[in-house]
């Protein structure tokens, strides 16, 4: 047994060579992830904003219904889409199990109740400051959704960047509908996971360290998003 | 207030007393929260004048121009634009500044552009208004800056030029002046003298009774919900006739009855 200093340098040995398998499982991690990200934006943004600006019976019911949703337990969710996915499931035809489009599916599953969640909020505080002015001009339903997007778009991003955080660091899902296959679905968090459990603790510290520069990097995105902001008083 | 009584006018066609009103109000009412806070309200809006209205905080002025202005529906009684309900046509041929100016997150040219966009303006016409308004406002130089940074008084000289900008009827400006210096005010004011000049017919709220002197046709003032008094600037901010307005004109708190 390697002593803790010695894991160390040898886990910033394999990043700072640039590790094969490394590189691969951090590249995958990355395009799950993003793919998941675009993926809960497309169908997120305009969701939340039309629950956030529009007015239509059962509006207040689609927010709790969100809200709620952003605390979806990801086992759950894994298990759910993995029901779906077996070949037993409904999509089982389709053949996606333990592919990245499962993982994907699944992470896009978890994030996209928090991309609409927030930007039904951040938009809903929008539109009450504007509603008046907006009323005033005559701004009909699809101008004014597109406004309050590109008027919130700075906090957007930050959505944007939360929902990432939350799914690159995602394990239970992936894991289950992924099933972790070396080359295949093997993502940062589910190699964390196995590598600890077998004992190969350099690579799983190699993936450690990048998954918090990650999350460094994303923390100081979001700083930086809302120091342009509060220059450009968009607040 | 169809009986308001008239005067000579510096606008040809308001001149006569026929002169049909191009905005009306009868048995307006508004009750919010148990409480009547506009009550039987019948007054007209003549074209090419400048009205204002005056009266203590918590009069109803705000409500009434918003009533006016079709943002909120009244409880009792209707609102009528050039005599029939307001509508589509009516709501492009009206504008209205807020007592706060309510700024996009976007540059004081994109904040012109958009207002012009929802109002049916493009392609080179939208720009030649977005020129016009920034010149008018005296805004070129911050063209680019993002509207929010702007000071109090500029955000409301651009909440002027905004609502100019897309040729209204109709101008509603409520206290544009309230928070801003003299110079500012002045700005303020010449651009609203400005668009009068041009047809533009303007209703306006103002707690400033030097303002009232300076820019008022007719003079409408508002005690608790109800017109206490009615007409013409020349007679109403010199020898008013109801308790409130004269306690007003006469810089005395004006206690009622009821209440005191
Ligand atoms: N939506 C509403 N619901 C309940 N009460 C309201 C509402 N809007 C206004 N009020 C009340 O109606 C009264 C008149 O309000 P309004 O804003 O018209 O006053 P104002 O004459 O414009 O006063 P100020 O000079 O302070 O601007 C106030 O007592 C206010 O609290
Ligand atoms: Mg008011």
């Amino acid at each position: 047994m390697q002593s803790e200093h010695g894991i160390l340098a040898a886990a910033l040995g394999l990043i700072l060579s640039g590790d094969a398998d490394l590189i691969e499982i951090v590249v995958l991690s990355l395009r799950v992830t993003l793919s998941a990200v675009l993926l809960s934006c497309v169908i997120g943004l305009p969701l939340g904003a039309a629950v956030g600006a529009w007015r239509f019976p059962g509006r207040g019911l689609i927010a709790v219904v969100l809200n709620a949703l952003m605390g979806l337990p990801p086992v759950v969710v894994g298990l759910a889409v993995y029901l779906m996915l077996s070949a037993a499931g409904p999509f089982g035809p389709l053949r996606l199990l333990y592919t990245p489009s499962a993982m994907i599916i699944a992470q896009t599953i978890l994030v996209t109740p928090i991309v609409a969640a927030l930007t039904r909020q951040a938009v809903e505080d929008m539109d009450r400051e504007y509603s008046e002015q907006f009323a005033s001009l005559g701004v009909g339903p699809m101008r004014r959704l597109s406004a309050l997007l590109w008027d919130a778009r700075i906090g957007l991003l930050t959505v944007a960047l939360a929902g990432f955080g939350r799914a690159v660091a995602e394990v239970g899902a992936v894991m289950i509908v992924g099933g972790n296959i070396n080359h295949v679905t093997r993502v940062m968090t589910t190699t964390i996971a196995l590598e600890t459990s077998k004992g190969n603790l350099q690579l799983a510290l190699a993936l450690g360290v990048v998954l918090l520069m990650l999350a460094l990097i994303v923390n100081a995105g979001v700083m930086a998003v809302r120091g342009v902001s509060a220059r450009a008083a968009h607040a | 207030m169809r009986d308001m009584p008239t005067e000579l006018s510096p606008v040809p066609w308001a001149h006569t007393p026929a002169a049909a009103p191009v905005l009306e109000t009868r048995g307006l009412g508004f009750v919010a929260g148990g409480r009547s806070l506009i009550r039987g309200i019948d007054l007209g809006i003549r074209p090419g004048r400048r009205t204002v209205i005056m009266g203590a905080n918590g009069a109803g002025k705000s409500l009434l121009l918003r009533l006016m202005h079709g943002l909120i529906r009244p409880t009792k009684g209707e609102v009528l634009w050039r005599g029939a309900p307001l509508d589509r046509t009516a709501r492009d041929a009206q504008a209205m500044v807020f007592q706060r100016p309510v700024m996009l997150r976007r540059s004081v040219r994109a904040n012109l552009r958009f207002a012009l966009s929802v109002r049916g303006f493009a392609g080179a016409e939208r720009a030649e208004r977005e020129m016009q308004a920034l010149e008018q406002a005296r805004l070129q130089d911050l063209a680019h800056r993002p509207a929010r940074v702007l000071s109090g008084g500029e955000q409301q000289r651009l909440a002027l030029a905004r609502a100019l900008a897309t040729a209204p009827e109709i101008l509603f400006l409520d206290e544009p002046t309230a928070s801003l210096d003299p110079a500012s005010t002045k700005a303020v004011e010449d651009l609203v003298a400005r668009a009068h000049a041009s047809g533009v017919t303007v209703v306006m709220v103002t707690h400033d009774l030097g303002q009232a002197r300076r820019l008022a046709d007719d003079v409408i003032f508002l005690h608790e919900g109800t017109i206490a008094e009615a007409g013409p600037a020349s007679v109403l901010l010199t020898a008013p006739r109801s308790g409130p307005a004269r306690a007003w004109i006469d810089g005395r708190l004006y206690l009622d009855d009821r209440k005191s």
